[in-house]
């Protein structure tokens, strides 16, 4: 997959020869320094950008060709703590569902509440919450169609210690509910031990795309932290 | 179609919420300029046989405040979802650039036609109104509101900063609806503004939305109702072409 910004020579090369495949019910880190491409390449998936070369397809769909079923296939959890500040958060979770298709939703949004913690929130506006908790209704907003395909963009991107963790049981939880997770971050020691696989990303090319055991084995005695700086560095 | 309805409700409910900024106060405004411009013109200028010059003021004041807020709802609020970021949720969502269009075109009829119709409601309390085509007033309304929701998605589209927005707002808009004979009949002006009035579409949305009062307008009603017609398939073709190709929303 291709994917440039601007023209001529200030042309930013955002994705360059990216090819990759992730497999169903995965848990599949996308790691890299700012201004790899990880954000490009999920807006490629999702439909928010358009590759310049290139296909992508969730389960199959191709994100163009087949919008509609590769969108209901996949929930994003973008990066930007994004909010309408014209509703609550049941409204928003209700919105979310209706965007989907589905018109009664409360069972399922009580349940994802439930989980997030959102419960005692559901009827604030999404002004008075604080920042980690916009971050979970972004998490519930993702979650409402029931997607197969989860793809977290540095979900806990600010979020304090406690929320974290509820947040990864919550995730790994439905990771082994069978739903294939993708997730970027910048926390090396979080996809070391949530992602089995791991995809390294450095200006817009892929540099490693191993199991995350084989990594660590390629460079005896080093975390994931020492890994990424290896491989993502400048001097490499 | 549900994730079209729930667009078009959520567009719907996002002006209701602040209907005192988007309902109330434009009926204010508009009231204002009738209370206003009847007290120093009315007596002064008579515009049809038998028609107060306030009578006379009513419709295109109403038509004015329906395209300006027609126009305001889907320019503003698509705008604004982009600077916050919020027009992800829509754009993840399986729902075709043509339910997008239709959404926030229908939103904007909603809220134009909210004001014309309270506008009108207040007016009749105190200035006399005759009903002679009902049917012309509605087609009017409908068209008009329309086209204004559409122009208002283009704009939305294009604009990446509030002040883009203002800048369409003033300068197109505004002097549009102004120009457009809400305040006069093009008959009072000289030849050469007669014509540059001719090719301002609002022009005949103004006038044709008079004749279904009046029975009475400077232009053949038809005729003004194909003008309007023909300018909303323009700019709704435009709108469409400019969602499919993702402009400044799918990068």
């Amino acid at each position: 997959m291709e994917k440039h910004y601007g023209k001529g020579s200030g042309r930013l090369r955002a994705l360059d020869g990216v090819t990759l495949s992730v497999a169903e019910g995965e848990f599949f880190g996308l790691l890299g320094p700012n201004g790899a491409g990880k954000t490009t390449l999920i807006n490629v998936i999702a439909g928010l950008a358009r590759a310049d070369a290139g296909t992508a397809s969730v389960l199959g769909a191709d994100v163009t060709r087949e919008y509609r079923r590769a969108r209901q296939l996949l929930g994003v959890v973008p990066q930007e703590l994004v909010f309408d500040p014209f509703f609550t958060v049941r409204e928003t979770l209700r919105l979310q569902s209706g965007y989907f298709g589905i018109a009664r939703n409360d069972a399922w949004i009580d349940e994802v509440m439930h989980h997030l913690d959102l419960t005692a929130r559901a009827d604030s506006n999404m002004r008075a919450l604080s920042g980690g908790m916009k971050r979970r209704v972004l998490v519930a907003q993702a979650l409402v169609h029931k997607p197969p395909v989860i793809v977290l963009d540095e979900p806990t991107a600010g979020v304090d210690v406690e929320l974290r963790q509820g947040l990864w049981q919550f995730v790994k939880r439905l990771n082994r509910d069978g739903h294939t997770i993708v997730l970027t971050t910048h926390y090396l020691e979080e996809a070391e031990s949530h992602c089995r696989r791991i995809a390294m990303l450095k200006a817009g090319r892929i540099v490693a795309l191993e199991t995350t055991a084989s990594l660590l084995q390629r460079f005896p005695g080093a975390d994931l932290e020492e890994v990424f700086l290896r491989l993502t560095g400048k001097a490499s | 179609m549900t994730g079209f309805r729930t667009l078009l409700a959520k567009e719907v409910l996002r002006f209701w919420k602040v209907s005192v900024q988007t309902v109330a106060a434009p009926v204010l405004t508009a009231l204002l300029y009738l209370v206003v411009f009847a007290q120093a013109l009315e007596g002064r200028m008579q515009v049809y046989e038998g028609v107060q010059y306030t009578s006379f003021l009513v419709p295109g004041l109403v038509m004015m405040s329906v395209l300006q807020n027609a126009f305001a709802n889907s320019s503003s609020s698509l705008t604004q979802s982009k600077i916050t970021g919020n027009i992800v949720f829509v754009l993840l969502a399986p729902i075709s650039y043509r339910e997008f269009f239709a959404a926030y075109v229908l939103a904007s009829m909603v809220r134009g036609l909210a004001v014309g119709v309270a506008t009108l409601l207040f007016a009749v309390w105190f200035v006399e109104l005759r009903l002679a085509h009902p049917l012309w007033v509605l087609a009017f309304g409908l068209l008009a509101s329309a086209l204004a929701g559409a122009l208002g998605v283009v704009a939305g589209v294009v604009s990446e900063k509030i002040d883009q927005l203002a800048a369409f707002q003033n300068f197109v808009i505004m002097p549009l609806t102004f120009l457009s004979g809400v305040f006069y009949s093009l008959h009072s002006l000289p030849a050469f503004w007669r014509g540059l009035s001719h090719a301002n579409p609002f022009f005949y949305m103004v006038d044709g939305f008079r004749y279904g009062f009046f029975g009475a307008s400077d232009f053949a009603p038809t005729a003004s109702l194909a003008v309007v017609a023909a300018s909303f398939f323009v700019i709704s073709f435009a709108s469409l072409w400019l969602l499919r190709s993702g402009y400044r929303l799918r990068h």
